[in-house]
């Protein structure tokens, strides 16, 4: 017999089951609404503060740059400083690691020991890798520099590490089928087919750690987030527009100097 | 034939974890500078055939032997030594697509060489020489700084033979070399194959899954099915029989007629090409 000529067709829903299928959208609605419940809003506490948001937007359009010029231009040295030291030592760094972490170019046992490593820095965010070192070295940049390093380690190290799990196998196999030993494996089949996304990665890499350096320095890692603090403590809000200001601009300007440079490596 | 021969295989058994049993006990024997096509359906254990010869994959049982020196007892160091003197052809090239053409031919050394002078690029000057040289014998000289995937397949297979050739090799894999590439190229390929392989006296396995091709190019054929030596002899003697017990049935005067009709057309076209310069 010939099948029936069919002129109605539906993509087959992702939950077979009709059943099945409105118990999780519908319970999964009721969730939402319940959660959404209990989040409490203090509609009069939202008034007032409206009027101080507002004083912040407006200290915006009047920036005050000179006021704390000198501590402006001191931390964002000091931000800058940590955020290139940080990302060149987590660069040199999470290389070795991010190899040893790729499956297909290493065995096990280091497989398992930078894939923890790089769990651990990846498990922790910035801010509380930045309270332990200042608690271990004091106030000021050699905290920051190394809470930066630390988070860039997880970051570059896994990513690359993902890149090279990727990598085309063949030219892989060919390079091996010439002789060649595990370095040199390593930098004529691994490396140039890795190279673009590392130098990209390190360069957004660069990008992520100066905005870190900002927020960091708030719990007295070094750098403009202790200046930003300070002023935003003394409802200085002009100071802190300023800052925020240079921030943009200097993200900006990394933003679009890194996608010429991404091109140029491609 | 007194000496031993080049390359010879015994019982090569090779089963994936998978439990698939890729070669079922493989036993051949290459003398110095023949060449050989091997041929077989897909899945047939040619691609594992030639990988377990240079290691790149390991046998689980049988042996190799690369004139008195047995490759399957070698470990580390050895190996790579060994490996050294076995040239690689490959199917999708598999050049390193971001370096040079001067690099992946230069990258035939690297077994030669110290990591450092592989590191810094700075290769004796006889490997130069010789890369050049080869460059110069597969026609890509002017090429030699152009990153590799700025050729065309067929350039990039002539890159992947300079690579193989800077080796300095005594035996040649090759592994469909004619795959990824339109059928006149493809002729043009096997034909500078052939003539290295007469020049050097280069013993070769190619891999090549159109049997037309393989006839017109190799002098011995062996087929391969399901991991077992089906047919071994001469080019000449590989019949409609032989096809049949190595691809099974299919109408084999028909598709020898059709590769017949094409390669005159090509021939002609040539020859017209020729004509015009």
């Amino acid at each position: 017999m010939a099948t029936a000529v069919r002129r109605t067709w539906r993509r087959p829903p992702l939950v077979a089951d009709r059943r099945l299928r409105w118990l999780l959208y519908g319970g999964a609605l009721l969730y939402l609404v319940l959660a959404t419940s209990t989040v409490e809003v203090n509609w009069a506490r939202v008034w007032d503060g409206l009027g101080r948001g507002w004083a912040f937007v407006q200290s915006f359009f009047r920036p005050d740059f000179t006021t704390r010029g000198s501590d402006i231009l001191q931390g964002m040295i000091e931000s800058l400083t940590m955020t290139v030291t940080a990302t060149v030592a987590g660069i040199l760094v999470s290389v070795p690691i991010g190899i040893g972490a790729a499956r297909n170019l290493a065995p096990l046992p280091i497989y398992l020991v930078c894939r923890g490593l790089i769990a651990l820095s990846r498990a922790l965010q910035e801010v509380i890798v930045a309270i332990f070192f200042v608690a271990m070295f004091g106030f000021g940049p050699f905290a920051g520099f190394l809470t930066l390093t630390f988070n860039t380690i997880g970051f570059l190290g896994k990513l690359l590490a993902e890149d090279i799990e990727d990598i085309d196998e063949t030219q892989v196999e060919a390079i091996r089928s010439t002789g060649a030993s595990w370095p040199q494996l390593v930098n004529w089949a691994v490396q140039p087919q890795v190279m673009p996304r590392l130098i990209g990665l390190s360069l957004y890499r660069l990008d992520i750690n100066f905005r870190e350096s900002a927020v960091i320095g708030i719990v007295g890692a070094g750098g403009i987030g202790a200046t930003l603090e300070t002023a935003m403590d003394r409802y200085e809000y002009d100071s802190a527009a300023a800052i925020l200001l240079v921030i943009i601009a200097i993200v900006m300007l990394a933003e679009y100097s890194s996608s010429h440079v991404r091109k140029w490596v491609q | 034939m007194s000496a031993a021969p080049a390359l010879r295989v015994e019982g090569l058994v090779k089963r994936y974890k998978t439990g698939d049993e890729a070669l079922k006990g493989v036993s051949l024997a290459l003398p110095a500078g023949q060449v050989v096509g091997l041929i077989g359906p897909s899945g047939a254990g040619k691609s594992t055939l030639i990988r377990c010869i240079n290691r790149l994959v390991e046998p689980t049982a049988g042996r190799v032997f690369l004139g008195d020196l047995e490759l399957t007892a070698l470990g580390g160091a050895e190996l790579r030594r060994a490996r050294r003197r076995i040239g690689m052809i490959f199917q999708e090239f598999a050049l390193v697509e971001r370096l040079t053409v001067m690099e992946n031919v230069l990258s035939g050394r690297l077994g030669y060489v110290s990591f450092w002078q592989s590191f810094t690029r700075r290769f004796p000057p006889a490997d130069i020489e010789r890369a050049f040289a080869l460059l110069e014998r597969v026609g890509l000289v002017e090429h030699a700084d152009k990153r590799a995937d700025a050729l065309s397949g067929g350039q990039r297979q002539r890159v992947g033979i300079a690579r193989a050739l800077a080796q300095e090799p005594d035996l040649l894999l090759i592994d469909e070399p004619t795959a990824a590439l339109d059928p006149k190229t493809s002729r043009q390929i096997m034909r500078l194959i052939r003539e290295i392989c007469e020049e050097r006296r280069l013993p070769a396995i190619i891999n090549i899954h159109d049997v037309v091709l393989a006839q017109q190019f190799v002098e011995r054929i062996v087929g391969l099915r399901a991991g077992r030596i089906v047919f071994d002899g001469p080019a000449e003697a590989l019949d409609d029989a032989a096809l049949t017990r190595i691809y099974g049935e299919e109408d084999w005067t028909a598709v020898r007629r059709r590769a017949a009709a094409e390669a005159r057309l090509e021939a002609l076209d040539e020859e017209r090409l020729e004509g015009l310069a």
